[in-house]
Parts: structure tokens; sequence; C-alpha cells
């Protein structure tokens, strides 16, 4: 046992060295790249090389970057909520009433949809919602309605819509899991000191699930804002959304230290919100230990 | 019956994740050029008008070049870094695999602006390669984590046991080790196999001129009389996934069996 004589931390680091240099190398590179650009002057079709705040103050001081910072922070926040409280339920009947041996069976029938090609479930909401849509035309067909319904079309509306079912899954299992890990015990304990069923919920079974809810929100807010294809899609272009905003400045406009700018002022601005969310909860947290 | 309620409710709430899936085979066999209701007649047109389509052929086969390549690459990557944090405690543990995982929460927006940038900074001409590049990097953590649970559920002394019958360091990871962990590696193939052939952001900026399948979809959207033949087209593909998926999870089940674990459930 040659190479055993080698210390354990040696090892471990050799063998995590080949997927995390690929990780510095692909993702690590590129992010500190962006973060240097947005220093950068731009010139025509070239970089100038030298510092500069101009790019931050150019978006700080854009009207239509708060506007669509703002509606793309709203539109996640919406979509935050509604696919966590429609979530909740689903995990709480996975956890709580399905026995255990069908429970891999609900796990996977609700991870599929989430699987199959984004972009496909994405354009068939557009199909569903649309003008001579699906929910249009069927109740129109069934003499329901006169004319094509309108709150559902190419509007913030059908947005939230959209991006609540694509992140659905990413609600439901960390909810599930925590709901999981609480020691039934606890909700015994409840129901004999004198608790009702609805009381053991609120006081018991709530607080111990937050660390899920928690973890749920978060998986949801942070990709939500970066969307690209549901803005594109179902907003037909006119409803841009923050990441439709660094892609149209990087390669449309060519801008690319204002593009990675507003990129680095996105992602500083959504790491914040995230942190401070986590400090609002920290009491939820701290029950875990 | 308990819970009924919430049976209800979960029900409804599948068929609303559902939905969509649901409605792409019926418009795909659904004769009118229009996609909305009510249906007209029964038709494979747009199936046999799809599979002729030279365009969607090319598409087709960068895509399975690209998620094949992705999903060996990944899957090799999450080995690596699956073994090293579950066998070893080393400096740094928490930050590197941080950054190892970080593409399951990044937006995929800034994973493939930034690459670009950096790409097209170097010169390097935009290809297939670039986009197995991007998506390696996607379905790294994806493998990570069927990987991980794989080898937690790893019982030590037998890899000792290989130790102390005198077999080496190597020959005890492929003949003890690997085997064992097996079912997880397939069905980590797998899905980043399915996560890669479904991805478009990447791919659409990573890709140059090259079509991938999501790609091509999004360009033939704009045209309303290609609709129909993209639902067929749609129907293929989240039947492929679906397909690939079950496999996956076949695998991991039994991966879960193979080593006397409990069944903890789910992919994530």
């Amino acid at each position: 046992m040659a190479a055993g004589n080698r210390s354990e931390a040696a090892q471990g680091l050799t063998l995590v060295a080949p997927p995390f240099a690929y990780a510095l190398l692909v993702l690590g590179a590129p992010l500190l790249t962006l973060l240097a650009y947005s220093f950068f002057k731009d010139g025509y079709l070239t970089i100038i090389y030298e510092f500069t705040l101009e790019n931050y103050l150019a978006v700080w001081s854009d009207p239509i970057f708060h506007k669509i910072m703002l509606r793309s922070l709203g539109v996640a926040a919406l979509v935050t909520v509604v696919t966590v409280a429609l979530a909740f339920p689903v995990a709480y009947f996975l956890s709580f009433v399905v026995s255990s041996e069908r429970k891999p069976l609900w796990l996977f029938l609700i991870t599929i949809p989430f699987w199959t090609s984004y972009l496909i479930r994405v354009f068939l909401w557009k199909v569903i919602l649309g003008y001579n849509g699906v929910v249009n035309s069927g109740l129109k067909s069934l003499g329901i309605i006169e004319q094509p319904l309108t709150f559902i079309l190419y509007n913030v509306n059908s947005m939230v819509m959209t991006l609540a079912h694509a992140y659905a899954p990413f609600a439901i299992l960390p909810i599930f899991i925590a709901l999981e890990k609480i020691d039934r015990s606890l909700l015994e304990a409840g129901r004999d000191l004198g608790e009702n069923r609805m009381m053991t919920f609120w006081r018991v079974t709530l607080p111990l699930a937050m660390p899920g809810v928690i973890a749920a929100s978060l998986i949801v807010f942070i990709p939500t804002i970066g969307d690209y294809v549901t803005p594109a899609l179902i907003g037909g272009g006119k409803i841009p959304m923050i990441a439709n905003m660094i892609q149209a400045q990087m390669l449309d406009i060519d801008n690319r230290p204002l593009g990675s700018a507003i990129a680095v002022t996105a992602m500083i601005i959504v790491a914040a919100l995230s942190l401070l969310f986590l400090f609002v909860n920290r009491r939820f947290l701290k029950v875990r230990q | 019956m308990k819970g009924g309620g919430l049976r209800a409710y979960a029900l409804i709430y599948l068929l609303f994740l559902y939905a969509p899936i649901l409605l792409l085979p019926i418009f795909a066999f659904n004769s009118g050029t229009v996609i909305a209701f009510p249906l007209k007649g029964f038709t494979t047109d747009w199936f046999v008008q799809m599979a002729g389509n030279a365009a969607m052929r090319r598409a087709l086969t960068n895509s399975l070049i690209i998620a094949t390549s992705s999903a060996i690459l990944a899957t090799c990557l999450g080995i690596f870094a699956a073994r090293a944090t579950t066998r070893f405690s080393f400096p740094g543990k928490g930050p590197i695999t941080g950054l190892i995982m970080l593409p399951l929460v990044m937006p995929e927006i800034i994973i493939s602006m930034s690459l670009l940038v950096v790409l097209l900074g170097l010169g390097v001409k935009l290809n297939l390669l670039t986009v197995i590049m991007g998506h390696t990097l996607l379905c790294m953590p994806y493998a990570v984590v069927i990987l991980t649970t794989a080898f937690n559920s790893l019982d030590r002394s037998l890899e000792e046991a290989a130790y102390d019958l005198g077999e080496s360091k190597w020959n005890a990871f492929r003949l003890v080790i690997l085997p064992l962990v097996m079912p997880g590696i397939i069905s980590s193939l797998l899905m980043s196999f399915t996560i890669s052939l479904d991805e478009f952001i990447i791919a659409f900026f990573l890709a140059g001129n090259e079509p991938t399948l999501p790609t091509f979809i999004y360009s033939q959207l704009r045209f309303p009389k290609q609709i129909p033949p993209i639902m067929a087209l749609g129907t293929v593909l989240v039947l492929m996934s679906v397909l690939l998926l079950t496999v996956a999870e076949y695998f991991r089940r039994r991966g879960v069996a193979k080593t006397g674990g409990t069944d903890s459930g789910g992919f994530l």
C-alpha cells in the first residue's frame, strides 16, 4: 500500500482536482473576466483596458435598468410566492399521507415534467394561453366566452404562470425533505399537550418545515430572476427581464463592459436579497442544529 | 380515506404539471394547421414532414454528439468529485464543492454570457465543442449529486477487505467499488444526457451557426406554419426524455438495493 502512506488530505485533494480545475476554468475564470470587463471602457468593437467606474454609474442611473430590474425582481418574487404556496400542500401530502413505499413513485412523477425540454414547456404555455390558444379556443367553442380572455395574454400574469410551472419540482423537493426530517413524536407531543390539529401544524410542523421553505424560495427565486426564455417567448419580447437586457447589451449592442456591469450589478442585488432573506429567517434555521 | 382533500389537491397539481406535456401529442396528431380547439382529424403527416427535414436531422445529429460527449465528461468528472468528498476529508472541502455545485443555482444566462465573453475574447471559434464545454459544466453538479448517493451507500469494509486480500488501490477501485457504483454511473450518464439534450440557453449562445434540437425548435417557432411539425418533434423529444429518465430511475433504485440501503427517493 504505497499510496496509502500519503495523507488523507492529499489524496482527497488530488481526486477532487480535475472537477475543481474544470469548474475554475469554465466557470470561475469567466466570472472573474466578467467582473474585470465591467471595470473596462468600451471602444468601438474593442475593449479599452483602463479602469473606470463609468459602466456602473451608467447602469445605476439608467431608468430602463431600474424598470427592468424591478420587473425581474417583482416577477421572481411573485413566482416564488405562488410556487412555494402551491407546492407546500403537495410536499405535506407526500410526507404525511403517502405510504413510504409509494413515495419514490410520487417523487418520480413530480420530477418527470421538470426534466423534459424547458423550451417546449414554455412554448406550450404560450399555445395554451395565447390569443387563439387552447384555453381561449376551448372556452369559445363551448360557448362560455365570446371574446378571448385578455388577462392571460402575453403579459406578466402569463409569465408568472409559466415560471411557476417550470420551477414547481424545485419547490416541492426541499420542503418534502424538511418535512421528512420532522420527528413525528413531536407532533404527538403537541397533540397530547392539548393543541388541536391546526395549532400543532402552526406551532410545530410549520416552524420545523421552514428550512425547507426557505431553501425552496431561494432555489426558485434565483434562477427565475435570470430567466431568458419565458420573457422572450411568452412576453413576446415586449416585457424583457434582466437576462434579456444583459443579452441585448452583450451581443446586439455589443457593449460588453456595460453588459458585464449589468450582469454583476444584478448578481450583487440577487445575492444581497438572498442573504437578507436568510438573515430575516435566521431563527428558523437555528432550530435545525 | 386519510388526507382525501390533500390527495385531490395533489392530483390536480399533477395534472397542472403534466398539462403542457399531455397537449403536445394531441396537437402532433391533429390534422389542423392551427394549434387550437376543436380538433380536426387524425394525421401522422407532421411526423413524416419532420423526419424529412434536413435541418432537423442536422440538429438531431449535433444534439446527440453534444449530449453523449457532455454526459461522459460530466460523469467522469463527477466520479472524481463524488469519490473525493465521500471518502476523504481535506482542507477547503466546502468552498471546492461549492464551486463545483454552483452551476445548479447560477442562472444559465450568466454562465453562458461569461463563457461567451471569454471565448470571443480568446478568439475561439464557436462550434459543437464550445457547447460541450458548457453542457459538461452544467451537468457536472447533477452527476455529483447522483454519484455521491451511490458512493455514500458503499460499505467501506468491502474496500478494506480487498486491500487485506492484497489488491492494489487501483484494482480495489476497479474490481470492488466500480461494480457497486455502476448503477449510479449509468443513472448519471442518462440524466446528464437528458439535461444536455433539452438544454437551450447555453446551446443558443455558444453553438455559433450549428443548430441543436432546442435551438432548431426555437428558430422555427416564429413561423406559424412550422408549429405542427414542431409539436411532432416535441412529442418525440419528450418521449425520449421520459424513457431515459425511467431507465435512469430504474438503475438508481437498483444501485440503492444493491448496496443494501433504503430508498430515500428522488433525484435531488
